[in-house]
């Protein structure tokens, strides 16, 4: 029973590892591909929040109680700070009259 | 039955290298960036990204006291991405 609970377990976290990896890589082509810097913004908060949580996650179900107790609130802390950081860097953005790509007019041409 | 804490190991260790060659495509947003938000933005990612790292490398080697410098890092990357983003919009610092 306790070996199929851990093997259970391990596989949860295999799977939770790959996933966040997947969503990193994708925030990184968004961040990288998108034209203007609010939609790298929207690409890369999102995704990269995503994948640390589930990086995290899977680190978390390996490990002890204490540790995995760590693991969890750094989660939350990023799951708070990195939308607060990319919102502050919109506003900078957007005070400073950049304007958004897809709110520009269609030329004649 | 598959041994799945041997996989695991490995599993961090490429997790790492590869979080780690996403840090290098991050750097070339920041180096490239037109405007200085962007280069704020990618050195915010690059900030998470390393956060990672130093949690897998905890867990690859089994030191636990690299969880602490993690939180650390955490608060020293967002303090700076609010500090910067504050300066590039007021033109003060406070």
């Amino acid at each position: 029973m306790n070996e199929i609970i851990e093997q259970v377990l391990g596989f949860l976290s295999l799977l939770s590892l790959c996933g966040g990896l997947f969503f990193l890589f994708v925030g990184t082509v968004g961040l990288l591909r998108l034209p203007d810097v609010f939609n790298r913004l929207h690409a890369t908060t999102k995704c990269d929040t995503l994948g640390a949580g589930l990086v995290l996650l899977s680190l978390a179900l390996q490990s002890s109680a204490a540790v995995g107790t760590r693991l969890i609130l750094l989660a939350l802390f990023i799951l708070i700070t990195n939308p607060t950081a990319a919102h502050v860097i919109a506003q900078a953005a957007y005070k400073a009259g950049i304007t958004p790509v897809l709110s520009r007019r269609p030329s004649n041409d | 039955m598959v041994d799945l804490t041997q996989l695991l190991d490995y599993a961090y260790q490429v997790g790492a290298i590869l979080v780690m060659l996403m840090i290098f495509l991050s750097l070339l947003r920041a180096l490239l960036g037109p405007t200085v938000q962007d280069r704020v933005a990618a050195v915010n990612i690059i900030g998470t990204k390393t956060l990672l790292i130093i949690t897998l490398i905890a867990e690859v080697y089994g030191h636990q006291y690299f969880l602490d410098i993690a939180m650390v890092y955490a608060l020293m990357s967002f303090i700076t991405t609010i500090g910067v983003a504050k300066y590039l919009e007021k033109g003060v610092l406070g």
